[in-house]
């Protein structure tokens, strides 16, 4: 991991010395233990500020958005897609952007840690060689990533970026196995009185602060619909139901774009599992139109492109 | 059928009878063929329920999901959608990027809780009065047999949030 860093900081300080480009975009150490913020650089001196490692959680093409000029940025298989996704709604143009792709064995999810240190207070850690220790007063525990992984790396099937300029270190290993929605199917099985029942209780603490729509890469209408108020589809009430079609209609909106990365549940401050309904989503689009986003910069989008072989069974 | 604002249509049927309860129906329909074999239905004296209040719009494709949302929240007990059968739309392919909106759109409110049977869609061709008038009460009944909607409804929450407090 040290050695992606370094390796890391020397492509950004060439590129920014050879003048290939203005801005760096990549993590480095937070502010509080096991957190990374992103990081711009804009000067060849500053790259020692770069760092890599499975803390790297932000899903930062979303700033490439609001970026003019040539800009490298360090991505995991996720970020690259939804850099892709947006390069392919003409969002960003490709020519822009220095994709730096590098190895990922997927983020820290930071509630699991929380579960398994049960209120107690950690005085340090690191990540390392897919190992997870932490260190607090009179206890020092290790526990492998791979069993605090987010439900979006869980369930990857792209770690390291599809399309690329510069790949450092090894692609990361091939995933074993296939998404199989099988989390997806559990939940379309219950029924409907389950499924209102399930979303009443877990949306009952969403607190309608919009964060995971300003983590969301994808998420990138200059005015959001919940801004609007002519006509006013999102009410400003207590009501259950706004905040249900706040969610529902946020993930309708990335239908056929979300790359499944997680970062809307990762930046909900309730602990809300967003990607139930996320992932419902990428299963329709991959199931009925056989659709992937992100891997291609040059693809239609899903829903701007129609097809007289759609499936048509639901229609009478 | 005269043309109707959508606010007024939709507010018009926003108290429920709460005794004898009859579906509402709200069906989006293209203005081009799709009306125009509603229309037919009505000349041709074809019968069909009256729970079914048409909203008519320029193209299937014009349908924004938000307008399916708001119903579902107005207490609307289902919704049919109805577009030129493909190869028919006036614009192209308005009609089949409508269809794959609406797909998605059904699979995520069946997934919050929306029963299968109340949300529906159909290609009805302007030489098509009986399909209409079939497919009506088709819907119709499917979403009598349901019952009052309750996923999304405004106000419908407000109890149970509060329950769960305590």
């Amino acid at each position: 991991m040290q050695d992606l860093t370094m390796q890391l900081r020397d492509t950004a300080r060439s590129l920014l010395r050879d003048g290939k480009v203005g801005l760096v975009i990549g993590y480095e150490h937070g502010s509080v233990l096991l957190r990374t913020k992103p990081c711009f650089v804009r000067n060849a001196d500053d790259t020692d500020r770069l760092v890599w490692s499975p803390l790297c959680e932000n899903n930062i093409a979303s700033y490439l958005l609001s970026i003019k000029g040539r800009t490298a940025v360090f991505v995991k298989g996720c970020d690259a897609r939804a850099l892709l996704c947006a390069i392919s709604e003409g969002q960003i143009r490709r020519e822009d952007v220095t994709i730096v792709a590098m190895p990922c064995e997927g983020v820290l999810d930071r509630r699991k840690l929380a579960e398994r240190l049960q209120g107690r207070q950690i005085s340090g850690g690191t990540v390392q060689d897919g190992k997870v220790t932490v260190v607090g007063q009179g206890f020092s525990e290790s526990y492998p990533l791979s069993e605090l992984l987010p439900v979006g790396c869980v369930h990857c099937t792209h770690r390291t970026a599809p399309v690329f300029d510069i790949r450092i270190g090894d692609a990361a290993p091939e995933i074993e196995a296939i998404d199989d929605y099988a989390d997806v199917k559990a939940f379309e099985a219950l029924s409907p009185d389950e499924k209102r029942a399930y979303f009443r209780q877990e949306l009952a603490s969403c607190i309608r602060c919009f964060a995971c729509r300003q983590a969301c890469p994808l998420c990138y209408c200059v005015e959001c619909f919940v801004d609007q108020t002519q006509p006013t589809w999102y009410h400003k009430t207590g009501d259950l139901s706004d905040t249900l079609l706040y969610h529902v209609v946020r993930a309708l909106h990335l239908a056929g774009r979300c790359v499944g990365c997680g970062a809307c549940s990762r930046a909900c401050p309730m602990g809300i599992d967003l990607t139930v309904l996320n992932r419902r989503l990428l299963r329709d689009v991959q199931e009925l139109y056989n659709y992937v986003s992100g891997l291609d910069p040059e693809a239609a989008p899903l829903l701007s492109a129609a097809s007289p072989d759609d499936p048509q069974e639901f229609i009478k | 059928m005269t043309i109707v604002d959508q606010q007024t249509s939709t507010r018009e049927i926003e108290t429920p009878p709460e005794s004898d309860w009859e579906p509402r129906i709200v069906a989006f329909i293209c203005s081009w063929c799709s009306y125009t074999g509603a229309d037919l239905a009505g000349t041709a004296g074809a019968q069909y329920p009256p729970n079914v209040r048409l909203i008519r719009v320029p193209c299937a494709g014009r349908l924004d999901l938000l307008f399916v949302l708001e119903s579902l929240q107005r207490g609307i007990d289902g919704v049919l959608v109805v577009g030129c059968p493909p190869d028919h739309c006036h614009y192209g392919e308005g009609n089949l990027l409508a269809q794959r909106r609406f797909r998605l759109l059904k699979g995520l409110l069946e997934h919050v809780g929306v029963e299968p049977g109340r949300l529906h869609f159909s290609w009805v061709g302007a030489s098509e009065g009986p399909k209409f008038a079939r497919v009506a009460s088709e819907v119709v009944e499917s979403v009598r047999s349901l019952g009052p909607s309750r996923t999304l409804v405004r106000g419908m929450y407000a109890a149970s949030r509060s329950a769960l407090v305590e």
